[in-house]
């Protein structure tokens, strides 16, 4: 089979029962995404397919031919990291950093599902969704961080929200909704 | 501290006070900032490498089985049809070398090994080696065990009267001063209630994973631990092989809390299967094998007394605590720690009594003892306040002590009365309402107040730290750093006494090759930890002033430069071959001259809905002192985590455990709530300034644990002065809280 993961190609011929955690992990050498609990309950294996966050752990390997898969090591290295990678550095939004790679990639879709304008359950007009501190919170708790830097995520994620613009795209479908 | 050369040991056991600290003469001015962590880059691009991440060849892949049963005697275990399936190697036990449970934190002999007689159910048993995780995580299913089933003890309430005091230990289980009972009959005022909380699991987000591979005879273990130095001799006992055949590795911890102290049970599974196959073989626990066979927080009852005159000074103190533990197992989740110390009171009662139960092992969770005793000591201080009528922080005002009011001991350094008065301007504590009278729309809101308080503890540790002929210092221990902020706390100490740029401190922490470190837990790793790396950059700072030809004292070291006598030379000229010292710490006599202790305060704000009960924590903060502050930003953080831990401790935790086999059934992260981000608003820390000459040359305390201390009370003080409701058995979840709000 082929799989496409952060750019580049790789051929493999998993077991029909590999997760597509399990075959970044245990057989392609890509060891970021982590294993927290193997039953979609922690987010820590969260990965982007085709540019939506997902759980890796809950999701075949083999159902992802052809697929553009980006892990923790595609979107920046330690040399050069993505703007969220820096912010989360920047406001501590790690301790034991086991939750991080899944959060990172978690916040990279969840801040594209703003820019779409989709809603969570907290927002209120569903016809003009507002992205404030409840809504980060809300829609980054699918990833659970035990060392609980929630309050330095979310400042991670808000600054860079504020620097790329989606802050002021979901400011625009406010205000486009007539709210 | 002349005549240091190369090698030298540089060993410091804190018998005086230490009242000089390098940290506030030397001159590169980065300890206590908030710096960056310095393996930040590595941690959020995936690039750290945790236990069972290291890429060796050949691994085989291990499955662990657990036993189904309560307790009872192995009778069978028919593992010829997992053998025979596609990519199985074999099914491997060894019941009398296998862990029965993970040892303890710190102890230096093998936990309690033999699996034939099932102990608790979910005790691993075997393990399977397949070619792929896959293969065997399937044929571990397949495994057929056939036992002779055991009469077991499951149900606390069933056996509490047997409860049994534990044999004597570090912290005495049971303390006695006066007499409570008449001190109780004679008081103006009086509380006698019970508080109870349920079994806790530290749920650290990366499962215990060992990755055992022999060579030569010598085992390497890539495990998940907190505490190489002492889990390596755990390890070599638990194998009866000699310690210097044992080597483990630790570098990236995916967070402990006191799960990963000691050794569990999967790192001797994967050391015997390793041996049998001759190839490495990788086991890594289910998450629901980490709530069945690792460790818990007790449960506990806690029946608390207090009793008062009419101003509110306590005369009597009751706190007895009822816990729970596996027969042969003798730790004690000692509620009553914080109890001994925080409050005047000339009649004290403390006891801690454990009710032998076949549960999984209970051992240590973030900050044992106090985590859980401060719920009910801080509960029932604002229950007395409540009853008297006064401001819950006035009481504790009140029963401030000037020394420990049982040792008759002065206090190495204390301020909690200023951490209760700066979080109350802070919160705004003056806008606090009657209980139950804050209702807006259908929520009801209230704030709570609670002291923190936790023990500070130093432990034996010893670091060597190098410089190099390109000037750059490596420190090497075989501490962790487990998410505590080790690896930057360890480059700031040596940056600011070797004068260096923090990017030219190369940390190298978890493999027991290196000198033997604290390791992670009790919050006495920065200090412990700490304290050796200075002392060993105090050697240096000698040899260097050799090289230099001047005085110690008339030497500045800064930006990689040494100057002094008019010159200034770079440290890389100096060094000729490099440069090396062993720091060694100890405790010694100031733990017995001064209790040492971090304190705070914690402030909550909560909405309760009257119409469902659901509880939300609105606000938070803690004004917390710790001694020096070695980076404001990683402090910072192990405070959120730890009142983080108190609100699912108030609100949403509690390990379920089945009365008819003890078997946790709540036994994974979809039905054990620890809180997520929608569950924690953005709460607020502070540190005040203080240093503690008693504890360390740093003047640091602990951290990693004061910020559990007492949150969970301030949680539930906060739920009585939103509703008035007062409920006593944690977690405050709505159930409990229904019956007693106001109609809709």
């Amino acid at each position: 089979m082929h799989f496409t993961i952060n750019g580049q190609s790789y051929q493999a011929e998993p077991d029909i029962r590999t997760s597509l955690l399990d075959l970044c992990r245990e057989h392609l050498g890509l060891t970021g995404s982590k294993k927290g609990c193997d039953h979609g309950q922690c987010g820590a294996c969260t990965m982007l397919v085709n540019g939506r966050r997902i759980n890796s752990c809950l999701s075949l390997a083999v159902m992802h031919q052809d697929d553009e898969i980006v892990t923790i090591e595609g979107l920046g290295t330690p040399e050069d990291l993505h703007p969220l990678q820096s912010a989360f550095v920047r406001h501590d939004g790690y301790q034991c950093g086991y939750c991080t790679p899944g959060q990172i990639c978690s916040a990279v879709g969840m801040l594209d599902e703003v820019r779409k304008g989709w809603p969570s359950h907290v927002t209120g007009d569903l016809d003009a969704p507002r992205f404030n501190d409840d809504e980060i919170s809300e829609r980054m708790s699918g990833n659970i961080c035990r060392c609980a830097a929630y309050p330095n995520i979310v400042d991670a994620i808000r600054e860079v929200a504020e620097a790329d613009g989606t802050v002021d795209i979901a400011l625009r479908q406010t205000v486009e909704a007539g709210a | 501290m002349f005549g240091f050369g190369k090698g030298d040991t540089n060993a410091l056991t804190m018998n005086t006070a230490h009242p000089d600290s390098l940290l506030d003469t030397s001159a590169q001015d980065v300890i206590g900032k908030p710096l960056d962590r310095v393996d930040g880059p590595k941690k959020v691009s995936g690039q750290a490498t945790y236990a069972a991440e290291y890429a060796l060849d050949d691994v085989a892949y291990g499955y662990l089985v657990r036993a189904t049963v309560g307790t009872g005697k192995i009778t069978d275990l028919d593992a010829s049809v997992a053998r025979a399936m596609p990519g199985v190697i074999d099914v491997i036990t060894d019941y009398a070398t296998f862990l029965r449970n993970p040892q303890q934190g710190g102890e230096t002999s093998a936990p309690t090994q033999g699996v034939e007689d099932v102990a608790y159910h979910g005790e691993i048993i075997a393990i399977v080696v397949a070619e792929s995780y896959e293969a065997a995580r399937d044929a571990a299913e397949q495994v057929k065990v056939t036992y002779a089933p055991g009469e077991g003890r499951y149900s606390f309430l069933a056996h509490r009267e047997e409860a049994e005091k534990p044999s004597t230990q570090q912290i005495p289980p049971h303390h006695k001063q006066g007499d409570v009972d008449t001190a109780m009959a004679e008081a103006v005022h009086t509380i006698d209630v019970t508080y109870t909380t349920p079994s806790q699991n530290s749920a650290a987000m990366e499962p215990h994973a060992s990755l055992a591979v022999w060579q030569d005879g010598a085992l390497t273990l890539y495990g998940a631990y907190q505490m190489p130095a002492s889990d390596k001799l755990q390890l070599a006992k638990s194998l009866g092989v000699s310690a210097d055949k044992v080597r483990i590795v630790a570098a990236f911890v995916g967070g402990g809390f006191g799960s990963k102290l000691g050794i569990a049970p999967e790192s001797v599974a994967a050391a015997i299967a390793a041996k049998r196959l001759g190839r490495p073989v990788k086991a890594v626990m289910a998450r629901q094998q980490v709530f069945d066979a690792t460790v818990r927080r007790s449960n506990t009852e806690q029946r608390m007394r207090l009793g008062a005159d009419a101003d509110g000074r306590l005369t009597a103190i009751g706190h007895e605590t009822l816990v729970s533990n596996l027969p042969g197992e003798d730790f004690f989740e000692p509620a009553g720690v914080a109890t001994h110390f925080l409050y005047e009171g000339e009649n004290r009662l403390i006891t801690h009594d454990i009710v032998r139960l076949d549960w999984m092992l209970a051992g240590s969770m973030r900050a044992p003892g106090e985590a859980v005793g401060l719920i009910a000591l801080e509960g029932a201080i604002d229950e007395l306040a409540e009853k008297i009528g006064i401001d819950p922080i006035e009481l504790r005002r009140r029963n401030e002590p000037r020394e420990d009011p049982e040792k008759k001991v002065p206090y190495s350094s204390r301020a909690l009365i200023p951490c209760l008065e700066r979080g109350a301007e802070k919160f705004g504590w003056a806008q606090r309402k009657p209980a139950g009278t804050d209702r807006r729309g259908d929520w009801l809101y209230g704030i709570g107040v609670a002291s923190a308080a936790r023990s500070n503890m130093l432990q034996k540790s010893a670091a060597k730290v190098s410089i190099d002929g390109q000037g750059k210092a490596h420190v090497e221990t075989d501490m962790t750093d487990i998410g505590t902020g080790t690896y930057t706390i360890l480059a700031q100490i040596t940056a600011e006494i070797l004068g260096l740029p923090l990017e030219d401190v190369i940390v190298h922490l978890g493999d027991t090759d290196a000198p033997p470190g604290a390791g992670s837990g009790g919050s006495w790793g920065a200090g412990s930890s700490g304290s050796s790396v200075y002392l060993a950059c105090e050697a240096l700072r000698g040899q260097i002033a050799k090289a230099m030809g001047v005085a110690e004292d008339a030497m500045t070291l800064k930006d990689g430069r040494v100057i002094a006598d008019n010159r200034s030379v770079p440290l890389a000229e100096l060094v000729g071959e490099g440069m090396e010292a062993t720091g060694q710490i100890a405790p010694g006599k100031q733990e017995q001259l001064f209790n040492q202790a971090s304190y705070g305060a914690h402030f909550a704000e909560v909405a309760v809905n009257v119409v469902t009960g659901e509880v939300r924590v609105k606000r938070m903060l803690g004004v917390f002192t710790a001694g020096r502050i070695l980076n404001a930003k990683t402090a910072r953080s192990q405070c959120l985590g730890g009142m983080t831990f108190g609100i699912g401790c108030a609100l949403t935790e509690e390990l379920v455990h089945d009365p008819r086999n003890g078997k946790i059934v709540n036994r994974d992260l979809g039905e054990y709530h620890v809180p997520v981000n929608a569950d924690v608003p953005q709460l607020e820390v502070e540190f005040l300034q203080e240093r503690d000459i008693h504890a360390n040359p740093l003047h640091a305390k602990g951290l990693g644990e004061v910020g559990i201390c007492g949150a969970a009370g301030a949680i539930g003080n906060a739920l009585y002065n939103a509703t008035g409701v007062r409920v006593r058995d944690y977690p405050l979840t709505l159930d409990k809280l229904l019956e007693g709000l106001p109609a809709v």
